[in-house]
């Protein structure tokens, strides 16, 4: 925590709410949020590294603990994915469903360490002001993914059913390719359109920050005296026992969507 | 919260994770899963064909036993017959034989017999004729008086 600016509980939430920002050109829209990146960066390099330095050594045999767990959470992914899509999920639908549910999970995770030691270190050992570690409560990040499952999406539908199959079925789905219906079922599909990567990526986005404000009021609550700081160590401890739950759920269902959306995308009406 | 380039930079991130995971994390650990279940299907079906095979292995070798047990009680049946056949033919043989034996010692028997009275009878007839001869204190001719001679010896 900056110890420059006076302690005030607005002060507080505002600078754990507050992105490293770095300015490309004049700003508004061309900035980048560091943090946000960095830590989804390492996070990334980090998980998928270490997945892929156990798959390297694969074995068809039998495998070691590593693998063993490595194998559990593949299948994992690969059951719920076999569930939903059927066609060859070996070489896009489940990689990608297995991306998104660690990479989502692990980012999640950032919101278990506990904020203002956190902050101290981020501050003091990294010498960062300003250091948000969810990436997930940063809608830029559930927006990338979201809108990058619709590209998917809108990609998969063309590839799967042509150009002409996928305008026809904008306008004739799903009411009938009647013409007297056209304009309803356009509407409902451009509907259908926007409102996929807005739920899918406002759901994760809202859990998320909602959490870390949580945390950041528990934390607050905690400064206020002996009460205040069992109180705010008890509830804490609850909400991060909870929130276990909300990050693992969260990740989960960010994946069903994801595997549903293009599983969807595969299928024509 | 405003949305800013962050957005593609994490896009562009993401596509690289799910690039590298759809490239180097997920074939080769789906690679060894598939093979180790086709080895496990594999080695499940070779036991199945294996215990298959002990049972037909076993059928069979019982079906051989029986067999066996059948054709060597037939040939102990056989030899069984074979030897009262081969005992009643050497007894019938042994009884022709020893009855051919006999007839033919009777036959010399009675030849011998037959001779022996001959024998006895010319010299039955030889000491009669010298005993009347010393009797009648003469000769007698043997031809005058063969025919008597002759009954002589037949009545001997």
């Amino acid at each position: 925590m900056s110890t420059e600016h006076a302690l005030t509980p607005s002060s507080y939430i505002e600078h754990h709410l507050t992105f490293n920002t770095q300015a490309l050109g004049n700003g508004g829209f061309w900035t980048l949020n560091m943090d946000t990146l960095v830590t989804a960066g390492v996070l990334g390099l980090l998980t998928f590294g270490l997945l892929w330095w156990i798959v390297r050594g694969a074995t068809a045999g039998v495998p070691s603990k590593r693998q063993a767990a490595v194998e559990l959470l593949v299948e994992f992914i690969d059951e719920q994915v076999k569930g939903i899509f059927h066609g060859d999920r070996n070489k896009f639908v489940s990689p990608l469903a297995l991306t998104v549910f660690v990479w989502v999970l692990m980012m999640n995770s950032m919101d278990f360490l506990p904020v203002d030691i956190m902050a101290w270190i981020y501050e003091n050992v990294l010498g960062q002001d300003h250091w948000r570690a969810v990436p997930t409560s940063d809608i830029n990040t559930t927006f990338a993914l979201a809108l990058a499952v619709w590209l998917l999406m809108i990609f998969f539908s063309i590839k799967v059913k042509g150009l002409g199959g996928w305008i026809h079925e904008l306008f004739c789905a799903p009411f009938g390719s009647n013409p007297l219906v056209w304009p309803a079922n356009f509407l409902f599909n451009l509907i259908e359109y926007v409102s996929k990567p807005l739920s899918h990526s406002l759901r994760l986005f809202g859990n998320m920050y909602a959490g870390e404000i949580i945390f950041l009021l528990l934390g607050m609550w905690a400064a206020t005296g002996l009460v205040g700081t069992a109180f705010g160590a008890l509830l804490g401890a609850g909400w991060a026992i909870f929130h276990i739950l909300i990050v693992v759920l969260q990740a989960f269902i960010f994946m069903m969507l994801t595997v549903v959306y293009i599983a969807m995308a595969h299928e024509s009406h | 919260m405003n949305i800013t380039f962050t957005l593609i930079a994490q896009a562009l991130t993401f596509a690289i994770l799910i690039w590298f995971t759809a490239k180097f994390v997920w074939p080769p650990l789906m690679n060894a899963i598939e093979a180790r279940q086709k080895t496990i299907a594999d080695g499940l079906a070779a036991g199945e064909r294996g215990k298959h095979d002990l049972e037909m292995a076993a059928k069979r070798s019982a079906e051989i036993i029986r067999e066996a047990k059948e054709k060597a009680a037939e040939i102990l049946a056989n030899g069984d017959k074979r030897a009262s056949e081969i005992v009643e033919a050497a007894k019938a043989q042994a009884k022709t034989e020893g009855d051919r034996i006999i007839a033919g010692a009777q036959a010399e028997i009675d030849q011998e017999v037959f001779r022996a009275k001959e024998q006895l009878r010319n010299e039955v007839s030889a000491i009669a004729l010298a005993g009347a001869a010393k009797i009648l204190g003469r000769e007698i001719d043997a031809k005058a008086h063969n025919d008597l001679l002759e009954k002589l010896v037949a009545e001997i």
